[in-house]
Parts: C-alpha cells; sequence; structure tokens
C-alpha cells in the first residue's frame, strides 16, 4: 500500500481561486487565466502515489510548482482542490490538531536555505521538532545527540548556526528532520544552495543514510543529475504538472514529449548508461565443440572471436580465430587454445567507468551477472556512439 | 448654499463627557495604579542618599557599555547632583519608566497582533499616524479630565505620544522574521504561540529593542508637557524657567533632561545589542 496517495492535487493562488477550474477543463492556459482572472495556478490536478522506502524525486524548473506541491503535501500552503492521503488519511480534511501532530511526528522537512533558528545552539535546533512535542529535556538531548551523531556532527552541540559551513548547517536540517523519527521525509531543494562537491557528498550520505533507514523521501530538485543520481523515481514537471512520471531510465530512454525530451538532452549520458545498456548479444559456443566448427561459426556471422560458455552458460573464455585456424592444423582442443583473462563487467558499470576497460581491450569486453552468467559483450563503437548521443549504438538489449 | 461645518469638536467632548460618567470607575484605579508606581519609583530613587544611586546606575553602565559609558554616567548625574536637580530628576526617570513600561505592556502584545492579522494592522496603524502627528498638548486635556491635575495625565499623555514605535517596531520585527524559519516552525507543528515564543520574539527582539529605545525617548521629551498638567520634575523646573523668562535655570535644568536622555538611550542600545549577541 503506498504510503503517500496524492489524488488531483491542485493550487490556486487569488481571490476565490476556485473560478480556475472550469477555464483550465476548457484549456486555457496558465498565461491566459492569469491574464484575464488574476489567478495564478501554482500547481494543476497533480496524481501520484508513493510507495514507503522509496525515494521520489519531483524536478523541474523554477516556476514549475515543484515546492508547492511538496508544501501542499504538509499543507504549508493550503490545497485548493484534491486528496493528499498519508497512511490513507486524508491530511486536506485534517483539522488543526490533527495536522499538527502529523507534522510533528509522520513527517519532517528539509529547507533549501537550511532554515535553522539563528538563535538557538545546533542541539537546540535539532531538538526543536521534540520540543514543540514537550517531550522532557533529557529524553530530547539524548535523541537529538543521537540524530547529530547520524550525520557526522558530534560534539558541534552547543555552536550557533553561523558558525558552521553550509554543508554542516545542512547536516543539522538533516538531523532536525530526522530527530523525531518521521516516516516522511520532505526534502526542498535541500542540496541546490551547497556547492557542487558538497552537494555530491550530502546526496552520497543521504543515499547511505536511506540504506539504513528506509524512510520515504520526497525531494524536490531542479537538478536533472540530481534526480537521476538519487531517485528511485522521478516526477517530472511542468506550468504546475506533472508532465512524466517514471524511473530514471525511463525518462531518460523515453521521454514522454518534447519538453522531457530537452530537460534530458543536455544530461551526461556517460553518469547515467551502463554496460546493460550499451552492450549486445555475445556470439557463444560451448566447450565441447571442436575449433573447426569455431571457425565455422566466426565465419558465418563475420566475426573474430567467440565467447565460450559452459551448459549454464557461464562465461569460461574467448577463442579467436586465428587460434582456432592454428588448433585445426595442429590438432589442438577448444580447452587448449582458450583465452580464459578475458576483461569482464558487471551489467550496471556507468558508462564513464567502462570506457577505461573498453579502450584497452583488444576484444569486446564480456558483460556477466551475479551468477558468472554472460550476459552480452560490449564492443568500443557503442561506447562512443552511447556516448555522443547516438540512440541506435545505445539500443541494444539490456537483459 | 454652504455646508454646515461638522461638528467634530461637539463630538469628542460629548464623547469626552460620556466616558468620564460611565468610566470613572475605571480611571479612577488607572490613577490609583499609575500613580503608586510612579509614585514607589520616586521614592525608591530618592530614599537612598544620591551617591549610592550614582554608584548604582554606574555599575549598571559599566555592565552595559564598559567604560566610556560607566564614565558619562558617573559624571552626567553628579553634574545634576552638583547643579541642585537630583531629586526632581529623579521624579522625572519615574515618570518616564513608568510611561515607558506602560507602553511596553501595552505595546508589545498590540504589535504582535498586528503582525499576525491585516486586519488589526489595517485599523492600527491610522491609529498610531494619528497619536504621533497630533499636537502633544491635545492629549493634556481630556487626560487631565480623566484623571484630574497630577503626574497621573502626565504618564498616560507620555504613553500615547510614545507608544507607537514600540507597537510598529514590534509588528515590524515579527513581520521580517525569515518566510523560511517561520515555516520550519509550522513544518515541525509548533502551535501558534511556540511559534510566537520560540522563533519569532527571540529574533524579533533586536527590533523590538530598537523600538522601546525610541518610545524611552519619546516619553523624556514629553516631561515639559506633562509638567504643564502638574507633573513635577526636572520638567516642571523648565517649565518654571521659561514662563519666568530664567535663561541659566532653563540652561541647567534641560541639561539633566539632557544627561537622562543620553543615559537611557545608550543604555537601551547597549542592552538590544548585548541581546542580539545571546
Amino acid at each position: 500500500m503506498p504510503i503517500i496517495e496524492v489524488k488531483s492535487l491542485s493550487k490556486v493562488f487569488g481571490n476565490d481561486p476556485k473560478r480556475a477550474f472550469p477555464l483550465l477543463a476548457q484549456g486555457w492556459s496558465k498565461e491566459r487565466i492569469l491574464k484575464e482572472t488574476k489567478l495564478t495556478v501554482g500547481v494543476n490536478q497533480v496524481s501520484f502515489s508513493i510507495e514507503p522506502g522509496e525515494i521520489f524525486v519531483i524536478m523541474g524548473l523554477s516556476g514549475s510548482g515543484k515546492s508547492t506541491v511538496v508544501r501542499l503535501l504538509n499543507r504549508l500552503i493550503e490545497p485548493t482542490a484534491g486528496q493528499v492521503l498519508v497512511n490513507g488519511k486524508d491530511i486536506v480534511r485534517m483539522n488543526k490538531e490533527e495536522l499538527r501532530q502529523v507534522r510533528r511526528k509522520t513527517m519532517s522537512m528539509i529547507f533549501q536555505k537550511f532554515a535553522l533558528f539563528p538563535h538557538r545552539t545546533i542541539l537546540e535546533n535539532v531538538e526543536y521538532g521534540l520540543e514543540v512535542q514537550g517531550i522532557g529535556k533529557e529524553e530530547r538531548v539524548k535523541k537529538a545527540k543521537e540524530s547529530l551523531a547520524l550525520v557526522g556532527l558530534s560534539g558541534f552541540e552547543d555552536q550557533k548556526p553561523d558558525q558552521l559551513s553550509g554543508g554542516m548547517q545542512q547536516r543539522v536540517g538533516l538531523a532536525r528532520g530526522l530527530a523525531n523519527d518521521p516516516d516522511i521525509l520532505l526534502m526542498d531543494e535541500s542540496f541546490s544552495a551547497l556547492d557542487p562537491l558538497i552537494r555530491k557528498d550530502m546526496q552520497d550520505e543521504l543515499l547511505e543514510l536511506q540504506e539504513n533507514m528506509k524512510k520515504t523521501i520526497i525531494f524536490i530538485t531542479h537538478d536533472l543529475d540530481e534526480a537521476l543520481r538519487i531517485g528511485d523515481r522521478i516526477a517530472l514537471m511542468k506550468d504546475g504538472a506533472v508532465v512524466q512520471i517514471g524511473t530514471p531510465e525511463e525518462i531518460l530512454m523515453n521521454p514522454a514529449n518534447d519538453y522531457v525530451e530537452r530537460f534530458v538532452e543536455n544530461v551526461d549520458l556517460s553518469k547515467v548508461l551502463t554496460a546493460a545498456h550499451v552492450m549486445i548479444r555475445a556470439e557463444t559456443i560451448s566447450m565441447d565443440r571442436g575449433p573447426r566448427v569455431a571457425l565455422q561459426l566466426m565465419r558465418d556471422r563475420r566475426i573474430s572471436n567467440l565467447y565460450v560458455v559452459d551448459k549454464s552458460r557461464q562465461l569460461l573464455g574467448v577463442v579467436t580465430a586465428e587460434d582456432a585456424l592454428s588448433a585445426i592444423k595442429s590438432g589442438q582442443t577448444l580447452g587448449e587454445i582458450i583465452i580464459r583473462d578475458t576483461p569482464i563487467v558487471s551489467p550496471d558499470v556507468l558508462l564513464v567507468e567502462l570506457f577505461d576497460v573498453v579502450s584497452s581491450a583488444k576484444i569486446p569486453v564480456a558483460v556477466i551477472d551475479e551468477r558468472k552468467r554472460l550476459v552480452g559483450i560490449v564492443i568500443r563503437g557503442a561506447v562512443l556512439a552511447a556516448l555522443t548521443g547516438n540512440n541506435e549504438a545505445e539500443a541494444g538489449e539490456p537483459q | 448654499m454652504s455646508i454646515p461645518k461638522i461638528p467634530i469638536g461637539e463630538w469628542v467632548e460629548s464623547l469626552e463627557g460620556w466616558l468620564e460618567t460611565n468610566f470613572e470607575p475605571f480611571f479612577n484605579g488607572v490613577k490609583i495604579v499609575v500613580g503608586n508606581i510612579v509614585d514607589g519609583l520616586a521614592d525608591g530613587f530618592n530614599f537612598f542618599p544620591p551617591l549610592v544611586v550614582i554608584a548604582i546606575f554606574t555599575i549598571l553602565a559599566f555592565w552595559l557599555g564598559r567604560y566610556r559609558l560607566a564614565a558619562f554616567t558617573l559624571l552626567g548625574l553628579l553634574l545634576v547632583l552638583n547643579l541642585g536637580y537630583w531629586s526632581h530628576t529623579m521624579d522625572t526617570l519615574a515618570l518616564v519608566l513608568t510611561a515607558s513600561f506602560i507602553s511596553i505592556v501595552l505595546g508589545v502584545p498590540v504589535g504582535i497582533l498586528c503582525a499576525g492579522n491585516k486586519k488589526v494592522q489595517s485599523v492600527v496603524t491610522p491609529l498610531l499616524d494619528l497619536m504621533q502627528t497630533m499636537p502633544a498638548f491635545v492629549y493634556l486635556l481630556p487626560a487631565v479630565a480623566f484623571f484630574s491635575l497630577g503626574v497621573v495625565p502626565g504618564v498616560i499623555a507620555s504613553v500615547i505620544f510614545s507608544i507607537p514605535p514600540t507597537i510598529r517596531l514590534t509588528s515590524l520585527g515579527i513581520r521580517q522574521v525569515p518566510e523560511d524559519l517561520v515555516e520550519a516552525a509550522d513544518a515541525f507543528g509548533s502551535t501558534s504561540m511556540q511559534k510566537l515564543i520560540k522563533v519569532q520574539l527571540p529574533i524579533a527582539i533586536p527590533t523590538i529593542m530598537a523600538g522601546i529605545n525610541q518610545t524611552i525617548m519619546l516619553s523624556l521629551s514629553m516631561v515639559v508637557i506633562a509638567s504643564m498638567i502638574g507633573a513635577q520634575g526636572v520638567g516642571a523646573d523648565v517649565y518654571r524657567a521659561v514662563t519666568q523668562a530664567k535663561t541659566g535655570m532653563g540652561t541647567e535644568a534641560g541639561l539633566a533632561v539632557v544627561v537622562l536622555a543620553i543615559m537611557l538611550d545608550r543604555m537601551t542600545q547597549k542592552l538590544a545589542k548585548k541581546n542580539k549577541k545571546v
């Protein structure tokens, strides 16, 4: 069962906002509605559902409504229409007290510019969520310290936020969000204010924490690389509406429309695509065949080497056409001429890493899965073609 | 055809009369409370020998602002003592502190209400403009009508004249708390009161202190006017000097007001800075 289900959630800013809905239904654009009615359509009929433990990224350019969406989830902004079901209960219909309980126990928020309280120490900042619940000093100090330890900031308890660097401040923000042990983390461009290297560290750290925590994370970003790095699924927003929802690969490989395509065309594919995307089918032969059969197969398929596998398709090695020819003359078996130290990679190796292996190997690199079975091979040209964005070469068959 | 005069004056007077008859117990209560605070403070300042009081103020000044402020306080108050205005200056200080205290007690909550509610703000703002621009003498008349002559109507007139900065800057300070901090307080499930006390007020304090500083200065500027309706103190000395054309006496009494003004101004400014650091 999804932990969060958002159904036709909309937000229109202005007086008597519901006026906008019939106009939207008639297909009026955001701009036309603003011009003629002074209403701003922030979020338009957004629906998605999120499974527990998922990192769900909402991505879009500024003005796409992504930050509004995340504020509708905890009602920092009141929705105009629609439902937000958290564990089956509609946030939108809750009274103030019920909403407060959800904010205190179920959802935490982590902000773009950290939003640490400048007059409180680091420890007091992290304690805040527990303090407003009325939890006793001793217990909340204990929990806050645990939370700070989790983000690697033990020893900074008594400092003030402005004494810390940006990266450290956002760790405090993260610790504050984790202190009350919520099921859901709402992260609003949480790493966007950090410089690129720190940002990458924080992404790694978040993923590492997530391994153990298994929180449900809703992550807002305008940065496609970030979305691709950390998202289990990505929702792409434009003009207040969701344009496409899918895994990072689905979005890259099958952009739903021109907008998504333009969005993803500048992405560094070498950091997204893996060996599985560029590999092609391997021509194989089993060990009990002779060199004549091998040579014949190579002639038929116009290739210069064959991958030798056993009955369960486990890779044993490679035979080249040259070796097969000499083996026929000298009467050797396949076992005697097989080259066993063939270059191998696993299917999830990124192209950026694959490139070195491929360029130094004399024969195509074998791709083997975790049970050592041969799933495909990567030829040099395919990697280059993929990096230059040539779709034909990418269209290998990931198995 | 001539348009008849709008009888604003008559309206105000009938309102004054109505308040006088119907709220007499309330005004009497206020008179007793305020009168007691002023008298108590003045008696307190005058109970100890002047040198002890000067020593206390100097220590306070040193704690707040180190040597310069301490030196000024010591020399300034000694000068007042030397000129022979000590007791009257302490009366004035009691009046100013009482007026400022009432202004803070009333002004900060009103400021908070204004910050949280646009409707309140839109009613209060023109009222504050009126209070600050209406010639201060005008307040004296109803104040005397409600509280009769003496120090109490002086305090009330001072409060009316000097409360606006506290209200305005409290409201401003709270509205200037960065939006994301308010969001953070809300997102972690604070009640409005928790948000106010744990986040908004602490962050707004430097601005609120600037308002309080202005309030104290304005109430000090009212002391001469207040003396016209019987408030005792160094303001009365200035007023007397003016009516008798005694330049020397006016200057001496005026200097006592200046000493008080600079002392209170610097002390409250340093207090605001101390708060900012914490």
